[in-house]
This record gives C-alpha cells, sequence and structure tokens, in this order.
C-alpha cells in the first residue's frame, strides 16, 4: 500500500462525510439576508378599517411579531392557535400581513376562529410580501424598538419556537 | 395472494444472493471447487425469483390490485393499460425492484456468456454481483417494499404522475437502469481482478463488452430522458444540469473515460491501475446518483419522495460498496505490473490525456451539483448553483477532448510526433475552419461559439471519413473499428445539433386567436381552430395549427393543454413537426379572453440531431460489442503469452 | 343603405373573416427579451429547481412582474440582481456570485484540468524511465518489440 493509492479512499471518505451531513439538512429552507438589517418601508391599507393605514413606522420604539398569513394558507391555520396564545399573553403587538389574499375571506376565517391580531395590513398584490423575501407562507418576524429585523421563522410556529426561541427574544429586546 | 408469493419470491431471492455472495468468493480464496461450482446456478435460481417477483408486481398494477400500497399509489382504474405496465418502475419502491431485476440479469447473463472464461474468475465476478444484490435486497425489503398491503384496499388509486403517462418517459428508466447496472458487471471484473492478483490484459479483453453494452444503454437513457423533456415539458428545452440528470451524467463520463481505457489496456497492456480505478469509479458513480436522487440532500423536479431513513440506509450501502473496494485497489493495485513504455507524444498518452480531462469534466460536475450541499454543511448559507455555472464550466473541459477524439485514432502507438499528426490532419483542419466560417454565417449571425462547435463537429466527421477511407484500402476492417467511429461520428453529428439549435433556434411568444398568424425561422404558423378533445383519464383543449414555409407543404400541429382529473397541475402536450434539418414547435400557454390564447412558438433548427447523435453512438457501441474477437474462444493467458513472444523475438 | 352599412360593420367587427397577423404577447418585446435573459438565471423559490423564466407558479408571476418594471425603470442587471439577493439571499442566482465561499467551486475544474494535466506530464515522463529499468530492454529493442507488436495489431 502506498500514499498514491490511498488517494481515492481518503476522497471518498471526505465525501461520504458531507453526504452524511447533508441528510439532516434540508434543501429547501432559505436562510433570509433581511436578518439585522432594517425592516422594509411601507404604508398600505389595513385589513378593516380599510380606510386606515399600516407602516412599520407606527412600531417603532416597541418590539413587535409581523406574521405573515392568508385564508387560503392550510398551514397558518396549524399556528393558529399558538398565535392566539401569544396574544391572549400580551407579550407583545402582534401585526399580521394578509398576504395576496381576498378580504372577505380573510375577515371570513378571523370570524371563525379568533382574531390575534391587534393590526392587520392588507397586502392585495403581495408587493410587500417580496420586500420581505416571503416565498411560502406562513413567515414570521421578530422586529426590534429601532425597525431593525432580529429573526425570522419560516413555515407556521410550534408552540416549542414560541416558548424556546421566540419569546425569550422579545423579552431579551424588550429589555434593551 | 399474488404479492404475497412477489414478497416471499424477494426474500428468496435475498436468500439465494446471500450464497452467491459468499460460497463462490470463499471457495475461490481457498480453492473449494464445489463452492466456486455454485456460482452460476445461483446466479440463474436468483434471476428466477426476481422475474417472479416483478411478475407478480405487474400483475397486480394490470389487474388494479389497489390493496396493494404501491399500486394505490401509483395507478389508477382509467389509466390506459400500456402506462399500468410503466407505473410498475413510476415510483421508488417499484423502480428499485427493477434495477435489482435487472442486476440479476446482468448476472445471469454473464454467467451464460463465460464459458470460456476460468471458472475461479467467473465465481468471484458473480459473487461480487451477488454481494452487491445482497445489499439491494436489504434495502427493499427493510425500507422499500413494494408488496406492502393497503388494508382496507383504495377504492381506486391516486393515478400515475400525468408526467410519466408517455411512451418516452416508459423506456427512459429500464434504458438508465440498464446502463447503471451495467457498469456493477465492470466492477465485478475489477473486483475479481484485484482480489486474484491478476490484472492483465485478458481481464481487459473479458471486461470490454459488458462495458460497451452498460455504456450504450446508459447513452440511449439519457437521450430518452432529454427527448422527452423537449417534448412534454412545452419549454424547448433539453438539457437543464439539473442534479438528477447530473447524477446520470457522471457514470456516462467516468463509463466513456473508462471504454477507452479498456482498449488499451487489452491493447498494450498498459493503464491498468488507473482502468481498475475507473471501473471501480464507474460503479460508484451510478450507487451515489441512486443515491442522490432518493435521499432528499439535493431539490430536484426528478426527485422521488423521500424518506431520511432510506437515504441513511443507501449510504450505508454506498460507504460499504465504494470504502471497501477502493480500501481494496489501495492495497492490490501497487503490486500490479507496469505496462510497456511509450512516449510523451504517442497515441497512449493522447488517451491518456482524454481520460484526465473526461476524469476532470466528471469532477466538474459532481462538484457543481455537491457544492450546495458542501456549503450548507459547513454553515457557510445557501446557494444554487445552476446551469449558467455548468455551461460556463464544462464546455471549455471538453473542447480539448473534442478535438482529441479526431486525431487520438491516426496517432501510433507508442510513438507518434506532431509533424506526422499534422500531416495527417491537414484536410480536416482545414475544411473544419471553413464550415466554421461559412455555416453560422448562412444561418445568420457568426459567434465564437457557433464557430467553435461546427469547427469541432466537421473536425471530427471530416477525420473520421479519411480514416475509414484509408483503412478500406487493406481490406474490410473489423466490427469495433466501424464500432468506434460510428461512436464518434456520433459526437460529431450531437455537437453539431447542440451547436445549431443553441445559436440560431427562433421563438415567439404571442396572442393568438382562430384566424391568426405569425412568423417564426422563415415558418408561417396558422391557428385555425380551438376545441375541447377528451382522453381517458384526461380532457384537454387542442389547438389546431397549420404550418407552412413560402406557401409550401402544410403540416398540421395539434398542441394541447390537459386537465388530468387526479392533478390539478395542467399538462402541456406540445404540437412538434419534426424534420431532419428543424423541428417547428407549438406550445399552448394560458387561455387569454375569449378564443384568443398565448401560444410559444418555436423554430428549432437540427435539434433532432442531438438524439440522432446519442443514437449513432449506442449503435456504435453496439458494433463494437459485436466484434468477433470477443467471441473467440481464447483462453485468459493465451494472449498474454503472445505478447510475451513476440517481444522476445 | 343603413343596413347594408350595419352589415358590414357587424362582419368585420366579428374580425373571423381575414385573419391577423398575431401580436406579441408581451407590451414590449424587447423588455420582455431583458426580462427571459435575467429571470433564466434566477431560480423560482417555490418550485423543485426549475428557473423563474419558465415557471408558472404564483410567486414566479409576481416577481417577474416586478422584474418588468424595474426593467422599465430603467435598472442594470446587476442593480436587478441585487434586488433580488437583498431579498432572498444568494441562493435565488443560478449564477454563483464570485466570493471567498466559492473560489473552490468557480477555480476547481480549472485548477483540477492544469493540475490533472501536469501530473500526467510529470507522470509520463517518469514512467519511461522506470519501465527501460524494469524490462532491462534499450531504446533500439524496444523499438523492435513495438514493431512486431503493431504487425500483430492489425
Amino acid at each position: 500500500m502506498n500514499a498514491k493509492t490511498l488517494i481515492p479512499l481518503v476522497l471518498f471518505a471526505v465525501l461520504a462525510g458531507f453526504l452524511a451531513v447533508g441528510l439532516g439538512l434540508d434543501p429547501r429552507e432559505v436562510p433570509s439576508p433581511l436578518v439585522d438589517k432594517p425592516a422594509p418601508a411601507f404604508k398600505i391599507a389595513q385589513l378593516e378599517p380599510a380606510d386606515a393605514q399600516f407602516s412599520p413606522e407606527d412600531m417603532k420604539g416597541k418590539v413587535w411579531l409581523f406574521n405573515v398569513w392568508a385564508s387560503w394558507c392550510v398551514a397558518c391555520r396549524q399556528e393558529h392557535p399558538v398565535l392566539m396564545e401569544f396574544a391572549r399573553a400580551k407579550v407583545a403587538p402582534l401585526i399580521g400581513l394578509d398576504y395576496k389574499d381576498q378580504r372577505k375571506d380573510a375577515l371570513g376565517v378571523l370570524k371563525r376562529t379568533g382574531n390575534p391580531y391587534d393590526v392587520i395590513a392588507f397586502d392585495a398584490d403581495g408587493r410587500v410580501g417580496i420586500d420581505y423575501g416571503v416565498y411560502g407562507v406562513p413567515e414570521s418576524y421578530v422586529i426590534d424598538k429601532a425597525g431593525v429585523i432580529r429573526y425570522k421563522h419560516i413555515g407556521p410556529i410550534t408552540m416549542e419556537t414560541m416558548e424556546k426561541t421566540i419569546i425569550p427574544l422579545i423579552q431579551k429586546l424588550q429589555k434593551s | 395472494m399474488i404479492p404475497e408469493l412477489g414478497q416471499f419470491a424477494v426474500i428468496l431471492a435475498l436468500c439465494v444472493s446471500l450464497v452467491l455472495g459468499t460460497l463462490p468468493l470463499a471457495g475461490a480464496h481457498y480453492g473449494r471447487r464445489e463452492w466456486i461450482l455454485l456460482a452460476r446456478p445461483a446466479a440463474q435460481v436468483l434471476f428466477l425469483m426476481l422475474a417472479l417477483a416483478f411478475a407478480a408486481l405487474s400483475w397486480s398494477f394490470y389487474v388494479n390490485d389497489f390493496s396493494v400500497q404501491y399500486v394505490a399509489n401509483h395507478s389508477n382504474a382509467q389509466l390506459p393499460t400500456l402506462f399500468r405496465f410503466g407505473a410498475v418502475w413510476g415510483g421508488h419502491e417499484g423502480s428499485l425492484l427493477l434495477w435489482v431485476l435487472m442486476l440479476s440479469g446482468w448476472t445471469v447473463a454473464v454467467a451464460q456468456f463465460s464459458r470460456t472464461l476460468d471458472d475461479t474468475m467467473v465465481a468471484r465476478v458473480l459473487g461480487v454481483l451477488g454481494l452487491i444484490t445482497v445489499g439491494l435486497l436489504l434495502f427493499i425489503l427493510f425500507t422499500s417494499n413494494p408488496f406492502d398491503r393497503l388494508l382496507p384496499a383504495a377504492e381506486n388509486g391516486s393515478d400515475l404522475n400525468p408526467l410519466l403517462q408517455d411512451p418516452g418517459l416508459i423506456f427512459h428508466p429500464p434504458m438508465l437502469y440498464m446502463g447503471y447496472v451495467g457498469f456493477a458487471v465492470a466492477f465485478a471484473f475489477a473486483i475479481a481482478a484485484l482480489l486474484s492478483g491478476r490484472l492483465d490484459a485478458a481481464w481487459a479483453r473479458w471486461s470490454r463488452p459488458w462495458t460497451i453494452a452498460a455504456w450504450g444503454f446508459l447513452t440511449l437513457g439519457i437521450a430518452l430522458g432529454s427527448w422527452w423533456a423537449y417534448y412534454e415539458l412545452g419549454w424547448g428545452g433539453w438539457w437543464f444540469w439539473d442534479p438528477v440528470e447530473n447524477a446520470s451524467f457522471l457514470p456516462w463520463l467516468l463509463g466513456t473515460a473508462l471504454l477507452h481505457s479498456l482498449a488499451v489496456t487489452e491493447k498494450r497492456g498498459s493503464f491498468k491501475s488507473w482502468t481498475v480505478l475507473l471501473a471501480i469509479g464507474a460503479f460508484s458513480m451510478s450507487l451515489l446518483g441512486t443515491f442522490l436522487v432518493r435521499s432528499g440532500v439535493l431539490t430536484s423536479v426528478h426527485a422521488f419522495a423521500t424518506d431520511p431513513r432510506r437515504g441513511v440506509f443507501i449510504l450505508v450501502l454506498l460507504v460499504v460498496v465504494v470504502g471497501s473496494s477502493l480500501a481494496l485497489f489501495a492495497w492490490r493495485a501497487p503490486k500490479v505490473a507496469l505496462g510497456g513504455s511509450f512516449a510523451l507524444m504517442s497515441r497512449e498518452s493522447l488517451m491518456l490525456a482524454g481520460n484526465v480531462l473526461l476524469v476532470v469534466a466528471c469532477a466538474s460536475v459532481l462538484l457543481g451539483t455537491l457544492y450546495p450541499l458542501l456549503i450548507d454543511a459547513l454553515n457557510m448559507g445557501k446557494i444554487s448553483v445552476g446551469p449558467p455555472y455548468f455551461n460556463a464550466v464544462f464546455v471549455p473541459i471538453m473542447m480539448p477532448v473534442l478535438f482529441l477524439m479526431a486525431a487520438v485514432p491516426l496517432a501510433r502507438w507508442k510513438q507518434t510526433s506532431i509533424k506526422d499528426l499534422a500531416l495527417r490532419m491537414w484536410i480536416p483542419g482545414v475544411l473544419a475552419l471553413v464550415a466554421a466560417g461559412l455555416v453560422p454565417s448562412l444561418m445568420g449571425t457568426w459567434t465564437v461559439l457557433t464557430g467553435l462547435g461546427v469547427a469541432l463537429a466537421v473536425w471530427i466527421a471530416v477525420s473520421g471519413v479519411i480514416q475509414i477511407a484509408q483503412r478500406l484500402k487493406s481490406g474490410l476492417p473489423p466490427a469495433s473499428f466501424w464500432g468506434m467511429h460510428m461512436g464518434h461520428m456520433g459526437i460529431a453529428v450531437f455537437v453539431f445539433g447542440v451547436t445549431m439549435v443553441g445559436g440560431f433556434q427562433e421563438e415567439q411568444d404571442v396572442r393568438m386567436e382562430p384566424g391568426d398568424t405569425v412568423t417564426v425561422g422563415g415558418y408561417q404558423f396558422k391557428m385555425t381552430g380551438i376545441r375541447d378533445v377528451p382522453g381517458p383519464n384526461y380532457s384537454a383543449t387542442q389547438g389546431v395549427f397549420e404550418v407552412t414555409q413560402n406557401g409550401g407543404a402544410v403540416r398540421m400541429l395539434y398542441p394541447e393543454k390537459r386537465k388530468y382529473f387526479s392533478s390539478t397541475m395542467p399538462m402541456t402536450e406540445a404540437g412538434i413537426h419534426s424534420g431532419f434539418t428543424r423541428d417547428v414547435y407549438v406550445s399552448l400557454g394560458e387561455p387569454l379572453e375569449g378564443k384568443a390564447w398565448a401560444v410559444r412558438v418555436y423554430f428549432k433548427p437540427f435539434v433532432g440531431w442531438i438524439w440522432g447523435g446519442c443514437v449513432f453512438m449506442a449503435l456504435g457501441g453496439l458494433l463494437a460489442m459485436m466484434d468477433r474477437r470477443y467471441r473467440l474462444k481464447v483462453k485468459a493467458g493465451a494472449l498474454d503469452a503472445a505478447l510475451v513472444k513476440g517481444a522476445a523475438a | 343603405m343603413k343596413y347594408l352599412y350595419a352589415l358590414m360593420l357587424g362582419l368585420l367587427l366579428c374580425g373571423g373573416v381575414v385573419g391577423k397577423e398575431a401580436a406579441p404577447l408581451a407590451d414590449d418585446p424587447k423588455v420582455e427579451q431583458r426580462l427571459i435573459a435575467i429571470s433564466e438565471e434566477l431560480r423560482c423559490l417555490v418550485c423543485q429547481n426549475e428557473s423563474l423564466a419558465g415557471s408558472r407558479a404564483d410567486l414566479a408571476m409576481d416577481l417577474r412582474r416586478e422584474l418588468r418594471t424595474l426593467i422599465k425603470q430603467g435598472k442594470t442587471d446587476s442593480e436587478i440582481r441585487e434586488f433580488m439577493v437583498s431579498r432572498y439571499g444568494d441562493f435565488v442566482l443560478y449564477r454563483p456570485p464570485v466570493k471567498p465561499s466559492t473560489w473552490l467551486l468557480w477555480a476547481g475544474p480549472f485548477g483540477l484540468m492544469v493540475a490533472g494535466l501536469v501530473a500526467l506530464f510529470v507522470y509520463l515522463r517518469r514512467r519511461n524511465t522506470e519501465v527501460a529499468a524494469a524490462t532491462g530492454l534499450t531504446d533500439e529493442e524496444s523499438k523492435r518489440a513495438e514493431a512486431l507488436l503493431q504487425e500483430g495489431d492489425k
């Protein structure tokens, strides 16, 4: 056995190592480049009342949770109870972004299942969603007092994530 | 009842493959003749068992037995019978059963056609194939059983994915698997040679026809997939550098290198270690491809539904097979004797250079395919590596290979000079340059890439014709000579097709209603109507188009937009007329207001040459395989004796 | 007479008598061409490996609409790419950017090619001296053996 003939085996071992690690990763999960950057500005109509407006400027000085959802989104139903709990506990303001939806469908869902949101912005054509890098609803952002995005969660928020990650982060940001 | 019989057959097959994978190898090692002689019959029984299992699964599909989970997932009572058969390999479990059936098919073929080969060698080869079969059968039985029952049985199945309901796609997986699995034979020969310590020209001569056959099937399998994507997806594209496509291309690149390396080892006794390594590499790429497609580590349109357990199992299989064979290589390879000497400038060294470039190309495609995984594993973020990267990297590496392809057959063994080559190659050179200037200009605009593409295609083609003409002067050459030239000609045809369609295709996205015309690529496309047509398991809207050129012959095209009952995504069936020098292609987009539709119209010059070239290559392989030399009853070792005798004289 | 005119007008409005040259789907073909070129190199995030150019997904159509607006505003290609990357990260680019984390990716293939050919050259040089030593044949004898073998080759 000499060094040269061992090279293929060594290279293969390295490859196999990466493949093994790869099995534990999800190739479809995309991290957001918006974390630690200012939340993109916008000013759009609210879901209700339709003549009122919302802008992230309104939330300056407060730590808040920004949740993108829609009436047609099945996964949003999964996280709905968690959001209701969050609202009941009055941890921080919960602002919703109703993404590419119909007003009456959205209002209907909220009436049936409850409304955890303090304010809901209505993103009819999805432009705000694009600015926030939304590609799969639901998605949620923790935004601090200065208006900087500190955390993005893709997919429905589980109770575990809420308790272990989101709420502690919000509390930490509120103290600073 | 039948599914249970099928299940039982698979279990029996596992037992037989365990016997095949152990006793003959032990027998070869310890010299136990009875164990060595077990190999051939074991291979036959193994094949029989798996054929029965496959037949049982096929029967379940034929009679619409929705109490079998796999059938319920991939078939439907309205599914036409032909597609019911194709649905057998439409999903993960069934396709694996096909994989292992083919492996046993190749195994029994080796058992059958190796009567003149030494029994101990055969025992080793079949033994290795048996071991691989054990691994696959364990995988099937523990994680991917096609015979699992669904109780209570479903009323009706979920239907085969509409994309797969197409004759072209029915043949694509079997052809591909024949290729992937076929490289296991070359692998087994290589391992057997390493185990026995006998790596000689005879081994190369035995491996060659099997390798050529596998390579030919893989070429056809890849071509079928590409052609299917072209006419089915409605966008006219034929290669997307998708991870699963790359997974099939990697063994092809190493397989091509292996083909040529085996030729040199057989004729000159050189490159033995390198050839063995390539044989291990080609099959390793097949296994790696299987892993990539079924484990979920990469995103792809082709990927099967994944399950992390399966990924782990295949990875373990991959590590065991490839790891142990590379370890064996590291241990045994240095003991192999060196072949003859050859000059820095000789046919051997030029072929070796081509080999190195093919391996570099393979490594590059592998790097690009796995890089996102690499970056993610190292926590350095998420990136995508797509067609722009692969095109930028692959094409420049292949150009020298194409250049060499024409020159190498003219180079002399052992020593040749540049002057010598230049003298023989000036005609192809000049013609290539002339064509490079002329053809693109005639088609429209001249660019560096189109010029280069045409030049290389003509260079290879003309060089081939000249060599054939010269060779014919001294009598009729053997089949392998024709095979090589047909194969190389196939590449020239392929390169020409790619260059022409890439450089000069035209398309238009228009709004059409009945009565409208649009002109693309010199052809007039007139939409004469739009109508509804029902299908067995879908409903479709069909456009009727008249295509003419300068008022000449009228072709009718019928593109469709289909809504399958089992799926929400509409499917496009393009309307294509294929000609020798061009395709005209119409695809329906979305319906607009009234009777108007968004329509995409294409003119694709020489696109058929892409797959025609692949067919040529495969035919070339077939010819090369049929050479009489492989059927001569020459005992192993006699060839070496002849070489030694000649050298001593 | 009035009725005749009305009839003719009606027929013309039906538009079915003489078909017209089909109009391009896009408002501005030049903008569309640029859009296709740019979006072919961008990834559709909600698809299983498709480009933004070809995908029929909702998000893809929205994004193409955005890009069309940006093109009409006169943004350059790199500004448009920046727009996408700042929202979705490098993942959205099919042509990986050249940065330290991708040096291996971009330099690898050519580096390998050069290294491979150099290694081949060195190997061939060394091999000839080794073989001559091993076989004990002189160059002259090797050539003779070679000639004999070549005859057998045909």
